[in-house]
C-alpha cells in the first residue's frame, strides 16, 4: 500500500512538473493546426533568430573546446606561480548570474566602455552585436570543457606522454595519438553541455543584445519577444522546436556515457 | 663504450636529488643501479634518457655528447615502472608506436611487430588491449615497445616492482636470458638487491644522490667499501667493539675477534658488520672462539637461521640442515663461534643511520 502510494506520488511529481508543461507547450504550438505551425516557424524572423542561435552555438563549441583544452592541459600538467587561483577561476562563471556578466560586458565591451571605447573608435561594435553575444556566451559556457577533462588529464598523468616521446614522438604527434584519445568520452560531454547550454543561454545573451528584432535575436529571445507580444503560438512553435533539439542533445549524452562506461 | 655519465647533478627546489655522480657502463653490459627509494636512481636514470635535464654534468650515449639533445632524438629505450602502456591501443600498436611516429614503412613495421611479438612469447595477444593483459604481459609488451626502434641502450625504471614476487623472480631470470641473447647495452634501477646480484654484470650502489660504490656483484657483496653497501647489499649483523692495543673488543663481553687490520685501525669504538652466513659454529677450540647461547632458531625450509646472544647484542647465523642436525642445536644451548668474515667500520659516521635502516629493513630490533 505505502510503496504503491509513493510509486503514484512520484508518477504525478513527474507529470505536474515534465510531462504536463511539454504537452501544454505542444498543444499550443499546434493549435492552429500543422499548417500554423510550420508558417510560425518560417516567418523571418523566426528563421532569422534560429540562425543565430546555430552561429552563436558553433563559434562558442569551436572555441571553447580549442581553450578549454588548451587551458585544461596547461593546468593539470604545468607548475606554475598562481596556478591554484587560476584553477578555481575556472568557475567563476558558474557561479555568477548570467545576468551580472552580461553587465559585466556591457561595462566593458560598451560603447563607452574601457575596451569597447576603442573598437568603437575603430567602427567595430561588439555589444548590441553578434561579437558581444558570441563574448557572453563564451563567458557562460568557459567552464565545461576544462571541468570535464581537468580530472580525466589529471588521472591520466605525465608517463604516457613521456612513454611517447622517448619512442620519438614530438609534442604534436603525442598530444594526437595519446593524451587526445585518452580525454576523447570527457571532451565529448564537455562538448555537448557547452551546445546546450550556448543554445539555451538567454540571460546574458539578453543583456549584451539587447534583442533587437531580426538583428540580435536568438531563438530563446525570439520566443520571449513573441510571448511578451501575446503571439502565443509563435512562442510555442520555436519553444517547440528548442526542446526537441535539446531532447536530441539528452538522447545524444546518454549515449556518450553509455561510451565512456565501456572503454 | 656504451653510456657514460660525468658528473652529473640534479637538484629539486632544496632537494639535491642527484650529487655529482658519474659512472661508465661498456657496450653490451647489463647494470644495475642499487638504491634505497628516494636514492635518487631512478632520477639518474631519467636523466640519461632525457627525460630531465641535468642542472650540472654531461651524458654520452656511443661516444656522442647528449646532454642537449631532446628525449626524441637520443633512441634510447626506456621501460616505465608501471609500463606506461598506451591503454587506447592494441599490443600490436603499442609496439609501432615507436616505428609509426618515425614514418617507418608499412610492411617493415608489420614484419619488426611480428619478430618483436615472437621474442617476447605474446603470440596470440596481438588485438588485446592493456587491461586485458596480467602485469607479466604488460611488462614484455613495455619492453618490445621499447627495442621496437632498435635503440643502442636500453633503460629499465624498476622493471619488476609492480609484479608479486613469484613472477618477479622468473621474469628477472629471463631479463638476463633476454639480454644475453641481444646484447644491448642496459641500466636497470632496482632497490632489490637478490634482484640485482641475480642478474647485473656491474652494480652501481647509489645512496642520497651520490654513488657509494660499483663493481660487481661479488666485489660489492664481499667487499663493501661503506656501512651503507655492506648493510644494504645482503643481511648483515651489526656488533658494536672497542678497538685498542691492537686487538678488537666485542662490547660487553671479554672476546677479541680476529682482526688481521687491527694495527691500522684507530683506537676506539668501532663497528662490526658480519653476514649471517660468515659466521661459524665451532666443534673444537680456536683462538677467537667467542662462547655464546642459541637463544631462537628460524626454519626457513631450506635452512635454519639461528639467533645467538653475544654480550648484549643478538646475532643471526645461517646453518644447513645437515650442520643443523649433526650439532644438535636447540634453544638454550651454549656453543662456540667464529667470524671468518667479517668488516669494521669506525663508529661514529653515520652510525645511528645504519642502525635506523637495519631496523626498517627487519634485521635488528
Amino acid at each position: 500500500m505505502g510503496r504503491m502510494l509513493l510509486t503514484a506520488c512520484v508518477i504525478g511529481w513527474f507529470l505536474l512538473l515534465i510531462l504536463f508543461p511539454v504537452f501544454g507547450v505542444v498543444k499550443e504550438a499546434f493549435q492552429g493546426g500543422i499548417g500554423a505551425f510550420v508558417s510560425n516557424l518560417k516567418e523571418a524572423s523566426a528563421v532569422r533568430s534560429f540562425l543565430l542561435t546555430f552561429w552563436i552555438t558553433l563559434g562558442t563549441v569551436v572555441l571553447n573546446t580549442v581553450f578549454g583544452t588548451i587551458l585544461a592541459v596547461t593546468l593539470a600538467k604545468q607548475r606554475f606561480r598562481g596556478k591554484l587561483i587560476m584553477e578555481g577561476l575556472v568557475d567563476l562563471p558558474f557561479a555568477v548570474s548570467p545576468v551580472v556578466a552580461g553587465f559585466m560586458f556591457i561595462l566593458l565591451f560598451g560603447p563607452n566602455g574601457w575596451i569597447g571605447s576603442w573598437f568603437e573608435a575603430g567602427g567595430i561594435k561588439i555589444v548590441y552585436a553578434f561579437p558581444g553575444m558570441l563574448l557572453a556566451t563564451l563567458f557562460v559556457t568557459f567552464p565545461f570543457v576544462a571541468r570535464e577533462i581537468i580530472p580525466v588529464l589529471k588521472e591520466f598523468g605525465l608517463q604516457q606522454e613521456e612513454a611517447a616521446y622517448v619512442l620519438g614522438a614530438s609534442r604534436w604527434q603525442t598530444f594526437w595519438k595519446v593524451t587526445l584519445p585518452s580525454i576523447k568520452w570527457g571532451l565529448v560531454y564537455g562538448i555537448t553541455l557547452t551546445t546546450a547550454r550556448s543554445i539555451g543561454e538567454f540571460g546574458a545573451v539578453l543583456v549584451v543584445s539587447g534583442s533587437i528584432i531580426n538583428r540580435t535575436q536568438t531563438a530563446t529571445l525570439f520566443i520571449h519577444q513573441e510571448f511578451t507580444d501575446f503571439n502565443y503560438s509563435g512562442a510555442f512553435s520555436a519553444a517547440v522546436v528548442l526542446a526537441l533539439i535539446s531532447f536530441g542533445i539528452l538522447v545524444f549524452m546518454q549515449k556518450v556515457y553509455g561510451g565512456k562506461r565501456r572503454s | 663504450m656504451g653510456i657514460r655519465v660525468c658528473g652529473i647533478s640534479k637538484r629539486f627546489g632544496d632537494f639535491l636529488a642527484v650529487d655529482d655522480v658519474s659512472f661508465e657502463v661498456k657496450t653490451g653490459e647489463l647494470i644495475a643501479l642499487l638504491g634505497p627509494s628516494g636514492s635518487g636512481k631512478s632520477t639518474i636514470l631519467r636523466i640519461i634518457a632525457g627525460l630531465e635535464v641535468p642542472d650540472k654534468g654531461e651524458i654520452y650515449l656511443r661516444k656522442t655528447q647528449v646532454t642537449s639533445l631532446t628525449t626524441q632524438k637520443r633512441r634510447v629505450g626506456f621501460v616505465f615502472q608501471h609500463y606506461a602502456l598506451f591503454k587506447h591501443m592494441t599490443v600490436e600498436k603499442n609496439i609501432a608506436f615507436g616505428l609509426e611516429v618515425r614514418k617507418a614503412d608499412g610492411s617493415f613495421i608489420r614484419k619488426k611487430v611480428a619478430e618483436l611479438i615472437d621474442l617476447v612469447k605474446l603470440q596470440g595477444y596481438e588485438k588485446h588491449y592493456p587491461d586485458q593483459l596480467s602485469g607479466g604481459q604488460r611488462q614484455r609488451v613495455a619492453l618490445a615497445r621499447a627495442l621496437a626502434t632498435e635503440p643502442a641502450v636500453l633503460l629499465l625504471d624498476e622493471p619488476f616492482g609492480a609484479l608479486d614476487a613469484k613472477v618477479r623472480g622468473n621474469l628477472a631470470q629471463w631479463l638476463r636470458e633476454f639480454h644475453n641473447q641481444l646484447q644491448i647495452t642496459s641500466i636497470f634501477v632496482t632497490h632489490d638487491q637478490e634482484e640485482a646480484i641475480e642478474i647485473a654484470d656491474k652494480i652501481v650502489v647509489i645512496n642520497r644522490g651520490r654513488v657509494e660504490q660499483m663493481g660487481n656483484a661479488r666485489e660489492v657483496y664481499e667487499n663493501p667499501d661503506s656501512k651503507f653497501v655492506a648493510s644494504f647489499i645482503g643481511r648483515v649483523n651489526v656488533l658494536d667493539a672497542v678497538a685498542g692495543d691492537g686487538r678488537v673488543v666485542i662490547k660487553n663481553t671479554p672476546y677479541a675477534v680476529g682482526n688481521p687490520d687491527a694495527a691500522a685501525m684507530k683506537d676506539g669504538d668501532v663497528v662490526l658488520l658480519i653476514r649471517p652466513e660468515d659466521v661459524g659454529i665451532l666443534s673444537g677450540p680456536h683462538p677467537y672462539a667467542i662462547p655464546v647461547e642459541v637463544r631462537r632458531i628460524h626454519y626457513r625450509g631450506s635452512h635454519y637461521e639461528v639467533d645467538c646472544l653475544v654480550g648484549s647484542a643478538f646475532l643471526r647465523l645461517i646453518q644447513s640442515k645437515n650442520g643443523f642436525d649433526s650439532l644438535e642445536l636447540s634453544e638454550g644451548k651454549k656453543i662456540s663461534l667464529v667470524f671468518n668474515s667479517y668488516r669494521v667500520f669506525e663508529a661514529q659516521e653515520g652510525h645511528a643511520e645504519v642502525r635506523a635502516k637495519l631496523k626498517e629493513l627487519g634485521y635488528i630490533e
